[in-house]
């Protein structure tokens, strides 16, 4: 060996060490932070990776809600809400990881956002003692609260979202019954979630006599979906459904766009934002469905302008505020801070636990008189969980696509919680049977306050 | 000073060909094996335990498969990930199947199920080599994830798609499922690895392991010399997935706790590949310093602000994450290609003629 490349060598041990001693050092002092005086809540964030586009309006959205309640409020109830993102990158590790770097904190609340995440944490919340809000993702079957005591997923399951978006294609059509004979083809991602509705969908198919036609995009290929394409201009769909996320919603709108599919009669589940549509030739006419408002006409909206994106406290550009997944981050903040209030309310204490914030879940009630409080009136339909429904199943509205903005179009439409349920139950009683050992609820049920 | 061997005699060939000839070697490993089975148990606080090591072991045991595979019989797969899934998945369904056998058992016993699956796809290594192998197990990955996403009989038909871990106990201590203590799960775990380490150590250091390594060096010359490539190279290919096969079922049993198809997706394998190659093809101390580099060193990095209270957006982190780990990498590689198993040797030789180096 030469005299130079020993140096090198030796001076690269020498890093090589420090690093060791600077993990082990670190690693050390996590987890060991004392708890910060308010109530903690760890927001698990995708600013990067292949789902950030998505993931950073959602984050900030998230956060900057939280955050205008403590500079407007100074928090809940007067304790101010500690605020901390973990980076998860959308990835099932990191999440992990982040999961056990925060556990230690006393979080009241976990955000996994994504059903990966999601789907490890399920059995975890019970023996921690942290809820889990999965918003309109995760385990369908987590709506039972009866079996999943500490998992919300409201205000609707993807099943619900299929069944709104059914009935939606039935009314454009005359009546549900007027499906017979027609073809709908749905193009879902190819993992747990697009796969989810499959059965209901099969059942629908069978009960209106429909022809279903599924087009799966596998994970890898996203931005690749030509050759499903293909099969859709050879089918010739009357309707399209789409269940999609990350890179997968632009590309199939681009890819509808160039095969010159009616836009109109293509339909999506509730995650595309406007970066996935916004700047596509020939999307105007694009539905999908969703449960809140869009823009910042609301004084809770207004107030997040006022507090935190003018002082400079946000991360978004001010031109993203209230944008779709913005504001559906502000959604997903509203039922954590609603939380946190009704478990307050119920317990008399300031500082709550996830124990009291998962009572607190529990008897969240969003109606109309308690949102124009909150400054949020109009921004949604009420949603009220109770002990066995952690879902709350709730009516959605169909937005159109008008080239640059999003355009409500309907009232809200009733999912299909009689093709639903049945599903649902077998799901969750699936589910605990095949874990042997599943905990049986014993937390008790807070009578409606 | 301390370190050389002046003064301990070989009295037999046994003693001389010992894997750790020198009396400090010995002692150090036992130094090592006290501290990760007493004192980090012990010490380490719950992150450390369930978000450092044992990510950090299973990583190990894949890389020492892959190791086996790569770095001893020379033959580069990109299955890897596959072959973990396979372990994985073959573990839940013999659970499933039979609850009442010791997990540990099904764990080892998938990782015959994946030996069997690799030795099925390596059948192609004996006509094609290098790119047009890496092709082969390329094919192999793809199919075996489509398996995954496609087969409902896999998972049990769960309508997530997803294993769900079922709890298990061994020795009446519950080391599967939310309820397990990082604690038991890193000390079953850490055994595992320690026991299937030591077998594999044997395996390469006795004849079938200088039989890959032949291989490796020149199949043909190999062949003149009487080795059967059929034979070898397919044991290779069992043994590596067996490895692997175990570390799948371990982490979705000991860490994961549940298990998307996603988790076993190419990048994975590369992931794999990576720490072989960083950590030094063709050792296995490399494998535990691959893996622990590739995986450790990120953690390290985004707790380093925090730690250091520097008010860093965990975003810009992961970015600088990213940046901080690819240029190390790219430095450790010019500094000594031959990965940090070398890195470590040569610093062993220079500790022996220290302080007065020649």
């Amino acid at each position: 060996m030469t005299k130079r490349k020993a140096g090198v060598a030796r001076r690269v041990l020498a890093a090589a060490a420090l690093l060791g001693a600077t993990a082990l050092g670190s690693a050390a002092t996590i987890g060991q932070a004392a708890a910060q005086e308010g109530i903690y809540v760890p927001l698990f964030t995708y600013r990067t990776g292949p789902f950030a586009g998505s993931g950073i309006p959602i984050a900030d959205g998230m956060r900057d809600y939280l955050t205008m309640l403590n500079e407007r409020d100074g928090g809940i109830g007067g304790v101010k809400i500690v605020l901390d993102e973990c980076e998860t990158g959308y990835d099932t590790k990191k999440g992990l990881e982040c999961y056990d770097a925060v556990k230690g904190k006393k979080p009241v609340v976990v955000n996994p956002w994504s059903t990966g995440i999601t789907l490890p944490l399920i059995p975890k919340a019970s023996v921690d003692k942290i809820p889990i809000l999965s918003m309109a993702y995760g385990l369908s079957a987590s709506a039972r609260g009866d079996i999943f005591p500490w998992v919300f997923n409201p205000p609707d399951t993807y099943w619900d979202g299929l069944g709104i978006i059914l009935r939606y294609i039935g009314q454009q059509e005359g009546g549900l019954e007027k499906l017979k004979g027609k073809k709908i083809g749905y193009i879902y991602f190819d993992g747990g979630f697009g796969k989810e509705p499959i059965p209901l969908f099969e059942q629908l198919a069978k009960d209106f006599g429909f022809d279903l036609k599924l087009y799966p995009v596998a994970p890898g290929d996203m931005q690749n979906q030509s050759s499903q394409w293909l099969s859709v201009r050879r089918d010739r769909p009357d309707f399209m459904v789409m269940y999609g996320w990350g890179a997968m919603n632009p590309t199939a709108i681009k890819e509808a766009a160039k095969i010159n599919y009616p836009m109109e009669k293509f339909v999506s589940i509730w995650w595309p934002g406007e970066d996935d549509i916004r700047g596509t030739d020939g999307a105007k006419g694009f539905k999908m469905i969703n449960w809140h408002g869009i823009g910042t006409d609301y004084p809770a909206l207004k107030d997040i302008q006022k507090f935190v994106v003018d002082k400079g406290l946000s991360k978004a550009n001010k031109d993203k505020v209230g944008e779709l997944l913005y504001n559906r981050g502000v959604y997903n903040s509203l039922l954590i801070a609603e939380g946190i209030a009704q478990a307050q309310k119920i317990t008399g204490k300031k500082a709550v636990d996830g124990a009291d914030v998962r009572r607190g879940l529990e008897n969240l009630n969003l109606d109309e008189a308690r949102l124009k409080e909150l400054g949020l009136a109009g921004f949604t339909g009420t949603l009220k969980l109770t002990c066995d429904n952690h879902n709350g199943h709730r009516p959605a509205f169909i937005q159109q696509w008008d080239g640059a903005k999003w355009v409500k179009i309907t009232d809200p439409i009733e999912p299909m919680p009689d093709k639903v349920k049945p599903l649902l139950d077998a799901a969750a009683q699936d589910y605990a049977e095949k874990n042997p050992g599943w905990p049986k609820r014993s937390e008790p049920c807070d009578k409606a306050s | 000073m301390f370190y050389r061997e002046a003064g301990q005699y070989k009295t037999s060939y046994a003693a001389d060909m010992a894997i750790f000839p020198i009396r400090q070697d010995r002692i150090g490993i036992a130094v090592i094996l006290l501290i990760a089975f007493v004192i980090i148990p012990v010490f380490g606080n719950q992150f450390f335990l369930s978000s450092v090591m044992i990510p950090t072991l299973v990583f190990s045991l894949a890389a020492i498969g892959l190791n086996i595979l790569t770095g001893y019989t020379g033959l580069i797969s990109l299955g890897t990930a596959a072959f973990m899934g396979v372990g994985a998945y073959a573990c839940y369904k013999l659970t499933s199947w039979f609850p009442g056998v010791n997990i540990l058992v099904w764990i080892i016993a998938s990782g015959f199920v994946s030996a069997g699956v690799g030795a099925l796809f390596g059948l192609p290594s004996l006509r094609i080599k290098g790119f047009y192998l890496v092709v082969a197990t390329l094919a192999a990955q793809f199919f075996l994830q489509w398996c995954f996403v496609r087969i409902p009989w896999l998972v049990n038909y769960n309508t997530s798609g997803a294993i769900e871990v079922p709890e298990r106990t061994l020795f009446g201590v519950v080391i599967t499922g939310a309820n397990a203590t990082p604690t038991a799960r890193y000390l079953v775990l850490l055994s595992v690895v320690a026991a299937l380490t030591w077998f594999a150590s044997n395996l390469v250091h006795g004849r079938v392991g200088r039989a890959w390594m032949a291989v490796r060096d020149m199949d043909i010359a190999a062949e003149l010399m009487g080795i059967r490539l059929l034979t070898t190279k397919l044991l290779a290919f069992a043994v590596s997935s067996f490895y692997c096969g175990v570390a799948g079922a371990l982490m979705v049993f000991l860490w994961y706790g549940s298990a998307e198809p996603e988790v076993f997706v190419i990048n994975q394998s590369f992931l794999v590949l990576f720490m072989v190659i960083i950590g030094g093809l063709g050792s296995l101390i490399g494998s535990f310093m691959g893996a622990a580099l590739i995986y450790m060193l990120p953690i390290v990095l985004r707790m380093l602000p925090a730690a250091l209270g520097l008010p860093i957006a965990s975003a810009t982190v992961e970015h600088l994450q990213f940046i901080i780990v690819g240029a190390l990498i790219i430095v450790f590689l010019i500094a000594e290609p031959h990965g940090l198993a070398r890195l470590w040797q040569t610093g062993k030789q220079k500790l022996r003629i220290w302080p007065f180096p020649y």
